[in-house]
């Protein structure tokens, strides 16, 4: 550990850390263009430089480590006026397009040209043009708002390892471009790039002119694309997810998400919802309210008994599968399937090795396998339910929406609920069709593949009277069983916990937006 | 005496065969005595060696000016891994054909520098990184290798020393900045050729990742002389901190410009007016650059009392250098002088540092705008303070380079500027 005074403020560090890290442990931001926590530092922007006493030239602080006794000012007079300095050079060349620009609102040019910036700049010269070019995947180029900051460069180098992205020429003709026709096209994580270029050179075609980034709200959530269980972010206006963006989590996915999910949200901004909970009155559904649809439901379920076979489905929450379980039991108990689709191969980070596209398409398998839920069906996620589409007893639905299957499924059940979003020809036999939420429009946990448990946050409200499972189940279970029902997600989730041995002892507060392990991890091989 | 121009107030070590095509063949060398530095050097303890580069003060030609022995002992003793020695032949500051002469000459001379220099750091590789144009010089150099190869000079087992050196010719792509040392090893690793920040410094990690030393062409070229007659006689010349003689690229207005091999401290009048010749057609001296484009213009005043050496030349407000000596006289335009320079620096910047990439091409297009007569007085002192931004903010001191002429010129020239951008009078436009 070495002790360094910092802006006044003592502080001790790790040997090796550097200035600008040291500095943000003290709060300091200190800014910077090229240095990333995830990639190399070349200490080419110019712009972390920070005054240390006895150093004849102003340190760049991202690569400059901390010494014992060392005295840094970051605002120094000398300091401000080089990084003002710095800032203005970038501006002698770049387009103040920030009306047309879409990463205006979440650029660092903007903020640190606001904070630190001169009020006028000085350059009377014509500005060079370079131009758009495409880049090929999601990837489009802006030449004009480029601050060569190469952290692009760097992670198709350092950390897909896929080197697709150059500096041709040199001087201020340099301009990041693509290997002759080559481009992006074909990568599975080049995505990220439009993520770590400070400016608006790197756009995604997906979000061009889509929305201003500063009429998005944020929610923190969890990529429900593969087992993985990358840290996201929803971007959300006017109740549609606009975008994800991978959400920062060192022991997940650390700054990155890989292209499918990134990509793969519009079906949580899908229409044809469910909105109302459907009692089946001779071949016709009805819309009725909840209290009479679960009274109803419960009346017939007390009525006519018997054994009970369920369906799950592995994007439902922890907090839903514990519950339907919960009814299954208190039903008399019965076995719980569910169905996952399967990709042929992992699509590896090279540069992270803990990190891939999983094969396991669905956010929460583990979760459901914790819960003693079995696996069937082929590696489409279709077929496998044979026994419990011959049922004759009690068949109960939740989320999987029965896409494979015929408009006779279940047709012999004494009693068929479906609990989902969307209604397939196979729902229409359902005595009881009930609208649940989404992952994205309710609060609860997946758990990953390593056995993380992570929490979500809703980002959209949900449409009409859907509500989420654990809400709904857990309120069947409390009629059945006569026990106090989970009122709230954090309720939800303890009694999921207390009904699981290995997840005991998590709490839910405490989970935050990082997530926590449990206590005995699963095994990842095999996967 | 046919070499372009000579005077007898030289004192011709490095440059005394310059003008004889014998001197390049290896036969040539050997009868004028080369390589028996080397096997002296090889019978000498590699510290003793250093110890006598240090005993002459001997310092770094490239335009740093740091004491050759010092750099050398920075490299460890016990590392484990290869060490390289790098001769940087990039030589492409403008007004400087000091090390290009040496190369076309007398190849063998910087051979036997690259040989003895490898052993007293260690190396057994050497790699000389020629400057791209370098043509003529590099296939030479490429011919004397291979000669020094086949006689035994170069290679595995040293005339029956054990010591091992190899060394590689590389011809570099044509860019000012792979003359920057570090910036040569990247070019050498087959990466862009940009600067490397430092720490770590070359000798503890340079040319691939391993203890590196990198030296000019002439530093290398004198370390044999010193070698085989003793730190203490290259002392005989210069001063106590600018040691030994020195090769001065004169260029310009002069009526004899060329090489001239004279001991530190020389007064620079006397070059330009007598070892040179006088200025031409007798006009009046106006401006002189000592150490090629990079440092501050000098003045005809303050060339006046001008000491040739390291130290006298800061005392005079500039930098040695690499001892390129640009002299202006009287019908130089300034402007378009300094313009010329700043335009070369925004095409040679490799653009990595956000300071030396726009604001050179920024000092460039202001200066353009003021040559072209649309000028403003306002611009002199963006001029000034955008370069102050450019200084000791960039990894390597491309930017300094740029900010140096700048500066210099406005601050001693500024009525030149004011007149062009006033009234539209520039000098030399009759």
């Amino acid at each position: 550990m070495v002790t360094l005074t910092i802006d006044g403020q003592e502080v001790t560090v790790p040997r090796g850390t550097t200035l600008l890290k040291a500095a943000e442990s003290v709060g300091t931001k200190v800014p910077h263009y090229c240095y990333h926590d995830g990639l190399s530092s070349p200490a080419m922007c110019r712009l972390c430089l920070v005054e240390v006493e006895g150093a004849p030239k102003l340190q760049p602080s991202c690569v400059t480590q901390a010494q014992d006794g060392q005295v840094v000012h970051t605002g120094s007079p000398n300091a401000e006026a080089m990084r003002r300095g710095v800032l203005e050079f970038y501006l002698v060349n770049h387009p103040l397009d920030c009306p047309i620009c879409d990463q205006s609102g979440e650029c660092k040019l903007q903020d640190f040209v606001h904070a630190e910036g001169r009020e006028h700049g000085r350059s009377r010269e014509p500005k060079r043009v370079f131009g758009r070019d495409d880049f090929g995947g999601d990837v489009l180029f802006y030449g004009d708002r480029c601050v060569m900051c190469t952290r692009c460069v760097r992670f198709m180098n350092e950390v897909e390892q896929d080197p697709r992205l150059t500096v041709v020429e040199r001087g201020n003709r340099s301009v990041i471009d693509t290997f002759f026709e080559r481009g992006l096209d074909g990568t599975n994580w080049s995505g990220n790039i439009v993520d770590i270029c400070p400016v608006g050179a790197l756009v995604s075609k997906d979000f061009l002119y889509k929305q201003r980034a500063w009429d998005l709200d944020h929610t923190p959530s969890i990529c429900p694309s593969c087992s993985q269980g990358c840290n996201i972010d929803l971007h959300t206006r006017d109740n549609l997810v606009q975008r994800l963006k991978p959400r920062t989590n060192l022991e997940v996915n650390a700054h990155w998400m890989c292209d499918h999910g990134r990509h793969n949200y519009e079906f949580m901004n899908r229409g044809d919802r469910i909105e109302a909970p459907l009692v089946k009155e001779g071949d016709r559904h009805t819309e009725v309210g909840w209290k009479e649809a679960l009274s109803t439901m419960l009346d017939r379920a007390r009525e006519v008994g018997g054994t009970v076979r369920a369906v799950a489905s592995p994007f439902s929450c922890n907090e839903d599968l514990a519950a339907l379980k919960a009814v299954v039991e208190a039903l008399g108990g019965g076995e719980i399937v569910y169905r996952l689709a399967r990709a042929e191969e992992e699509i590896p980070l090279k540069g992270m090795p803990t990190l891939a596209r999983r094969r396991d398409l669905a956010p929460n398998g583990t979760g459901a396998d914790a819960l003693g839920l079995e696996r069937v069906g082929d590696d489409d996620g279709t077929g496998g339910l044979e026994t419990v589409s011959s049922h004759d007893g009690v068949v109960l639905v939740l989320g999987d929406a029965l896409q494979d299957q015929a408009a006779d499924f279940a047709g012999g059940a004494s009693l068929f609920v479906y609990l989902g979003t969307h209604a397939s020809e196979a729902v229409q036999g359902g005595d009881f069709i009930l609208p649940v939420t989404t992952f994205a429009e309710q609060e609860g946990t997946f758990t990953n593949r390593v056995g993380r448990v992570q929490r979500f946050w809703p980002g959209l409200q949900a449409p009409g009277a859907a509500r989420p499972a654990w809400l709904v189940l857990g309120a069947v279970a409390s009629e059945l069983t006569e026990a106090e029902p989970a009122n709230t997600a954090a309720e939800a989730f303890s009694r999921w916990v207390a009904s699981n041995e290995p997840f005991a002892g998590l709490d839910y507060a405490s989970l935050g937006t990082r997530g926590a392990s449990m206590n005995e991890p699963v095994s990842a091989a095999g996967d | 005496m046919a070499y372009p121009y000579v005077s007898d107030r030289e004192v011709r070590i490095l440059s005394k065969h310059f003008g004889d095509p014998a001197a390049r063949t290896l036969e040539g060398a050997l009868a004028n005595g080369r390589y028996e530095a080397l096997k002296k050097a090889l019978e000498m303890d590699r510290g003793a060696v250093i110890e006598e580069v240090k005993t002459s003060g001997l310092r770094g030609r490239g335009g740093a000016g740091f004491p050759t022995g010092v750099k050398w002992s920075f490299m460890p003793k016990d590392s484990g891994k290869p060490h390289y020695l790098c001769c940087n032949a990039d030589e492409s500051e403008p007004g400087t054909f000091k090390d290009r002469e040496i190369i076309r000459w007398d190849p063998h001379q910087l051979i036997e520098g690259c040989l003895i220099a490898s052993y007293a750091i260690g190396a057994e590789h050497c790699y000389i990184y020629c400057r791209g144009e370098f043509f003529e010089a590099s296939s030479i150099l490429a011919k004397a290798v291979e000669d020094a190869y086949q006689a035994g000079y170069v290679g595995k087992d040293i005339l029956g020393s054990g010591v091992n050196v190899d060394i590689t010719v590389h011809i570099g792509a044509g860019a000012y900045i792979c003359g920057e040392e570090t910036g040569l090893m990247n070019s050498l690793e087959g990466r862009r050729g940009q600067p490397r920040v430092k720490p770590p410094f070359p000798a503890a990690a340079g040319l691939f990742g391993m203890p590196t030393t990198v030296n000019n062409v002439e530093t290398l070229a004198a370390v044999p002389h010193i070698v085989e007659h003793g730190g203490e006689w290259y002392r005989q010349w210069g001063t106590e901190k600018s040691p030994g003689t020195k090769l001065f690229c004169v260029s310009g207005h002069v009526n004899r410009p060329g090489n001239y091999e004279l001991p530190l401290g020389f007064p620079l009048k006397d070059l330009i007016h007598d070892v040179c010749g006088g200025i031409r057609d007798g006009n009046a001296l106006k401006a002189v650059i000592p150490g090629g484009s990079s440092v501050p213009i000098l003045s005809a005043e303050e060339s006046e009392e001008c000491a040739l050496c390291y130290e006298g030349v800061i005392a005079a407000g500039s930098m040695l250098g690499c001892a390129s000596v640009i002299v202006m006289d009287e019908t130089t335009d300034m402007v378009k002088q300094v313009r010329r320079m700043a335009y070369f620096y925004q095409h040679e910047s490799c653009g990595q540092c956000t300071p030396c990439r726009e604001g050179s091409a920024w000092v460039t297009k202001i200066l353009r705008r003021i040559e072209d007569g649309r000028g403003k007085e306002e611009d002199l002192e963006t001029l000034v303070e955008v370069t102050t931004q450019m200084t000791g903010t960039t990894i390597c001191v491309l930017s300094d380079s740029v900010a140096a002429p700048v500066q210099s010129s406005i601050e001693k020239f500024r009525d030149e500027y004011l007149a062009l951008i006033r009234r539209g009078e520039r000098v030399g436009a009759a």
